[in-house]
């Protein structure tokens, strides 16, 4: 199993692939050995990754070069190779066994259940794996309101951010008379730090599929389309493979499986516009007019895409659908918490060790996910914040790390769950500057149809800009916090609403920062340049030199045994020196 | 472009409204941009006013209406790159190429831009270009990225 998502790809595992092929060939392997190209395996820091069944041992950060001695060591010799293999974070020692690897180990499979497992251009062995029986049973066997009953009861909450039950929306979306209704999925996953939707449409476009079927078959709607970000390229691809194939299998089009019920479903590109992640702004999107969002009521589900009745989905939440069907919706809730049933996806990045693709029973301690499966925070810095939810998340600092995640906790300490993007940040991060990132984020992408999202925002950034600079003073903090709650109570849509968070979420948990930037004119982090005097103290500095390597200036001048010494006139104050130096010694 | 081309895709999609953002797209797969011209055309063969078309082609990051260079460079600013020194790989590249995000160098050679997250977040920070994914980038690396590229 060559890993073949969008991570491992760029990292050369096509070309892997192609060696090994040709290796086992030669060696007169290519019967007993079958190199299969998966999706997403999760475990992207690693890549390109490899994983040999039925042992299941896996092989990390492989390139073309290593193929012959991999072949002749394993496949012909039947060891495994060390080198190659993926060594424990705390104790030193090989780990040969995928499902050893801690950052596995600690993870339940659901919306990912066949990721690395299967071909994913290869609709048999999606089937191989339980595949489309879900969508078999409900239409041989159920009745619309059956279905609809066995997703109240798992308690399936919508995995694109805002945690709303898809029972009661698939419920309504059935509820109101007229026709044609439409199912859409919703694949515009704009959250920077995230990458769950991409993610199981490489590795699992099928089981998307399959939850779009019977989605369309309980509200009785005939046609599905996906909307997918244009720069996912490889999802939308097998995307296309896979419909094809559901077609000629006679899975999608007409009277599916013989039971007389018409589905089809069509692929829609998205073009780089944040905001068409919001439900209606994406509806307005298909119908080829501008993305912005409309007030509502009427929800989508009574007037949707052309103003007929739709059920909109996220990705993830349609990949969950096949096992409640099949298994039942009790089964789907014996995991998960009182208010959130079931594992949720997350994307975990920034500075852990491991990043990559998991997914974890909702209550999960945020404890467990940073230290357990990321493995701490990489290049010995510490720990900081975590960022959650995107741009209309929060940071949380590491008094919260035993928070259990799920909707609601994360709505009471004033994050959310968002899309499921989980950044990791070390102490070289500034909270402040996070918040600017973030505020100029939303001002970029804002669509500009309501004042509070168009100018509040605004407002909000040229505070950050004044305080990162230097210039700010103690009643911006009071007029951010005032601003912030008034934008999210009077913009039209999540866009707006949840905009602030970042912002309102660092001056509730990192006062201290703002208050250094305005007070001491001082960026603890050493981030907001204009702050950083670029001046070495000469009492730290031990003298070593990198950080004269570091400068692309030559703006630094050093010798052995004399502290280094920063020309201001050159500098162009990038920080590099900051990032090399050991010893902190540039203020 | 020709109007046979644009007859092509126009067809391949059907006149009708909803697929406006398609057609923009695909034209600008083989342009790089949209010309003028070309949206005027497009305006008269779908019967879309060209105000529609125009408010179509301003409100998506995806579409441009200035000229591009022959390969165009995407640095991710998202938040997972951003945090891994994102920023300092465009700075590098502005350095380097003489530009600004945003804009095309002389020699048509390069057109600049950010991208706000590509979904390759574990092997920040990253740039894509002409669709391709360079992960773990660093300073150093910047030079020899671009020299493949005529």
């Amino acid at each position: 199993m060559v890993c073949a998502g969008t991570g491992c790809v760029s990292c050369g595992s096509l070309q892997l692939r192609e060696r090994l092929e040709a290796e086992l060939k030669d060696r007169g392997l290519a019967d007993e050995v079958k190199v299969v190209i998966t999706g997403c395996n999760g475990f992207c820091a690693e890549g390109p990754i490899m994983v040999v069944y039925p042992e299941g041992i896996f092989y990390k950060k492989l390139t073309p070069e290593d193929v012959p001695f991999l072949v002749e060591e394993h496949f012909l010799k039947g060891r495994p190779v060390q080198k190659f293999l993926y060594t424990g974070p705390i104790v030193k020692e090989k780990v040969p066994l995928l499902k050893d690897i801690p950052f596995f180990e600690h993870q339940v499979l659901r919306a990912l259940r066949n990721r690395g497992l299967i071909d994913a251009e290869n609709i048999d062995e999606y089937i191989a794996r339980d595949g489309y029986a879900a969508l078999s049973k409900v239409l041989s066997s159920m009745k619309p309101e059956e279905v609809i009953q066995e997703v109240k009861t798992s308690g399936l909450r919508g995995r694109g951010g805002a945690g709303f039950p898809t029972g009661q929306k698939w419920e309504e979306g059935r509820r109101y008379d007229s026709f044609p209704k439409f199912v859409i999925c919703n694949g515009d996953e704009g959250d920077p730090g995230a990458f769950m939707d991409r993610s199981v449409l490489e590795a699992d476009p099928h089981s998307v599929l399959e939850g779009i079927t019977i989605c369309g078959y309980a509200i009785d709607a005939h046609q599905g389309y996906v909307y997918v970000r244009a720069e996912y390229p490889l999802a939308i691809h097998r995307l296309n493979i896979a419909i094809e194939q559901a077609r000629n299998y006679g899975l999608l089009g007409k009277d599916i499986l013989g039971s007389g019920f018409d589905f089809d479903i069509g692929i829609y590109p998205g073009a780089g516009a944040f905001v068409c992640g919001e439900s209606t702004a994406l509806m307005y999107s298909l119908e080829g007019k501008r993305g912005m969002p409309r007030i509502k009521p009427p929800r989508s589900t009574e007037a949707g895409l052309w103003s007929q009745p739709t059920v909109l989905n996220n990705v993830e939440t349609f990949a969950n659908v096949p096992p409640i069907l099949l298994k039942g919706g009790q089964w789907f809730a014996s995991l998960g918490t009182e208010g959130s049933k079931g594992t949720k996806v997350f994307a975990l990045t920034g500075t852990v060790q491991n990043v990559g693709l998991i997914e974890v029973p909702m209550g999960t301690t945020l404890r467990k996910i940073v230290f357990d499966i990321g493995g701490g925070i990489s290049d010995k810095r510490e720990f900081k914040a975590i960022q959650i939810g995107g741009p209309s998340g929060a940071c949380l600092p590491s008094s919260l790390l035993d928070l259990e995640v799920d909707f609601d906790s994360l709505d009471d300490a004033g994050a959310m769950m968002g899309s499921g993007g989980l950044v990791a940040m070390n102490d070289s991060t500034c909270m402040v500057d996070t918040a600017r990132f973030f505020t100029d984020f939303s001002v970029d992408e804002s669509c500009g149809k309501c004042v509070p999202c168009r100018v509040g925002l605004k407002v909000m950034l040229n505070i950050l800009n004044r305080i990162t600079t230097g210039q700010g003073t103690m009643e911006d903090i009071d007029l951010l916090e005032q601003l912030g709650k008034h934008i999210k109570s009077s913009s039209h849509c999540g866009l707006g609403k949840s905009a602030p968070n970042p912002v309102l979420s660092t001056i509730r948990y990192f006062r201290n920062e703002y208050e250094a930037h305005i007070k001491e004119k001082r960026c603890p982090a050493l981030v907001c340049t204009s702050l950083i005097k670029f001046r070495v103290d000469p009492e730290k500095c031990k003298m070593c030199g990198l950080c004269k390597k570091a400068c692309p200036m030559e703006a630094i001048t050093w010798e052995k045994k004399t502290p280094a010494v920063i020309n201001v006139e050159k500098c162009i104050r990038c920080r590099s020196c900051i990032q090399a130096c050991k010893f902190t010694a540039i203020e | 472009m020709e109007a046979s081309k644009i007859d092509r895709i126009v067809r391949q999609y059907g006149a009708r409204e909803s697929a406006i953002l398609a057609i923009l797209q695909d034209i600008q797969a083989e342009e790089k941009y949209l010309p003028r011209e070309t949206l005027e055309y497009v305006s008269q063969k779908m019967r879309i006013p060209m105000v529609h078309v125009f408010r179509i082609a301003t409100f998506y990051n995806a579409l441009s209406l200035k000229p591009r260079g022959r390969h165009k460079i995407d640095v991710c600013l998202g938040t997972a790159c951003h945090v891994r020194g994102g920023d300092k790989i465009l700075d590098k590249l502005e350095r380097d190429l003489g530009i600004s995000v945003g804009e095309t160098t002389k020699d048509k050679r390069f057109t600049l831009e950010s991208v706000h997250c590509v979904g390759c977040c574990s092997l920040g920070p990253v740039a894509v270009i002409d669709g391709d994914v360079h992960g773990r980038l660093s300073q150093e690396k910047v030079p020899g990225l671009l020299k493949d590229f005529k």
